[in-house]
Order: structure tokens, then C-alpha cells, then sequence
């Protein structure tokens, strides 16, 4: 049986390639990948790194719907989401997600949703380390 | 019933500990469990939201508490 999820959470590095060789199929006619990446500012303000902390078991599970969800809106074939957690530096890659599907339309989509959803439900939280102090990102109004 | 309940982000800082036990009544429900903590730890307030999950799923306020359920305080996620 071929597996058409691929979720998990890491404390090492991502690894893109091995990402994308996991999405490939001959069935695909195109692969969607997001990158998230650290950025080295917040607002103006210089961010010296990131620390990740996530609910594991919750975090993915809320990530195997996201998937589910995405399937049953768009003709997409495999779905791969990876997030990190620990401390990362300004340049590395915090998130991954890939999906593949026979056309297009329903790749991009469906990897737009799914980021986008896994900021609003996925129980994992960034802080935000700058020279002067660091803050939880979103906690407070 | 005692029950423990697990912090992430920023509630781990304003409990200053990774989990705290609480004694509830048996029929308690989530937003019992939300007042009491707030009194206890009224920074609680001050969050943009926060909520709560009951064995690895978003509970509603009506919710009820079991002993061995896995609680958690969810505050404002910022994965990605």
C-alpha cells in the first residue's frame, strides 16, 4: 500500500529533498511545495532566532485533518507536512509542506490551504527572540 | 476529582511549570476549569484567547471533565 500522508514533527533539520522525493509518483502532473523559512525581522525589528514548541500527539492530529480536509475538497494525490521544533536561526525552515495531484490547480490550492489552515488550528507556538528580550507570538492582543 | 493539566507557550510561563493538578468537582465542565484557573492565574485573562483540549481535541465550554482525560491550555498558536 502506498502511503498518501506523510506528517511529522522534527527536532533536526528538515530535508527538503527527501521531502520531495517522497511526493513524486508517475501519477503527479505537478507538485506544490511551500518553504517556510525564518525571517530576520518582525515589524522593523532585527529577530536573532526562533524557538518552536509544539502539543505533539494534538498537533498532529489537527495536522492528519488539515489533510483530510484538503483531500476531500481537491483531486490531490499525496500530502506531506513537517514542522520543526527547538530553536532555529534566521534562514532555516521551520515548515514543509508538498502536495502533488495530476493537475495544477488543485496542487496549488490545496498547499495554500493547508498552511494557511495550520496557522489558525495546529497547537504550535513561536517565540520570537530579539536582542532586547523575546515574546510569544500572537498571545497577548 | 484531581485532574492535570498540561501548558504550552506562554500559559507554561504564567503557570511557571510545564503542568499543574487542580481539584475539580465530578461534574465540572471546561468553563469551570477556565474560571478557576483564572483566578488562580489571572494573567490568563490578558491573552488574546486561549482554549482548551480534552484528549487531543478543541473542547467547548459546556464540555465535561473526566479524571483520566488529557487537559491541555492552548493559547494563541503561531506554528508555520
Amino acid at each position: 500500500m502506498t502511503l498518501t500522508t506523510n506528517i511529522q514533527i522534527f527536532s533536526s533539520p528538515l530535508n527538503i529533498q527527501s521531502s520531495i522525493d517522497w511526493i513524486m509518483s508517475p501519477e503527479s502532473g505537478g507538485i506544490d511545495v511551500f518553504i517556510g523559512t525564518v525571517r530576520n525581522a518582525t515589524k522593523g525589528k532585527r529577530v536573532i532566532r526562533l524557538e518552536f514548541e509544539a502539543y505533539e500527539p494534538m498537533a498532529i492530529a489537527e495536522m492528519e485533518k488539515i489533510a483530510k480536509q484538503a483531500f476531500e475538497k481537491w483531486p490531490v494525490q499525496k500530502i506531506l507536512i513537517h514542522h520543526r521544533t527547538g530553536i532555529l536561526e534566521v534562514g532555516e525552515v521551520p515548515v514543509l509542506i508538498a502536495v502533488s495531484a495530476a493537475h495544477r490547480a488543485a496542487a496549488f490550492d490545496a498547499c495554500r490551504f493547508i498552511i494557511d489552515t495550520l496557522k489558525q488550528t495546529v497547537p504550535i507556538w513561536k517565540k520570537e527572540i530579539f536582542e532586547d528580550g523575546e515574546v510569544w507570538v500572537a498571545a497577548h492582543p | 476529582m484531581k485532574i492535570k493539566i498540561l501548558a504550552f507557550g506562554i500559559a507554561k510561563d504564567i503557570f511557571g511549570t510545564p503542568s499543574v493538578n487542580l481539584e475539580l468537582t465530578n461534574d465540572a465542565t471546561v468553563y469551570n476549569l477556565k474560571y478557576l484557573l483564572e483566578q488562580r492565574y489571572p494573567r490568563l485573562k490578558q491573552l488574546a484567547s486561549y482554549m482548551v483540549a480534552v484528549n487531543n481535541e478543541y473542547a467547548l465550554p459546556g464540555d465535561n471533565l473526566h479524571e483520566r482525560d488529557e487537559i491541555a491550555i492552548i493559547p494563541p498558536v503561531s506554528g508555520g
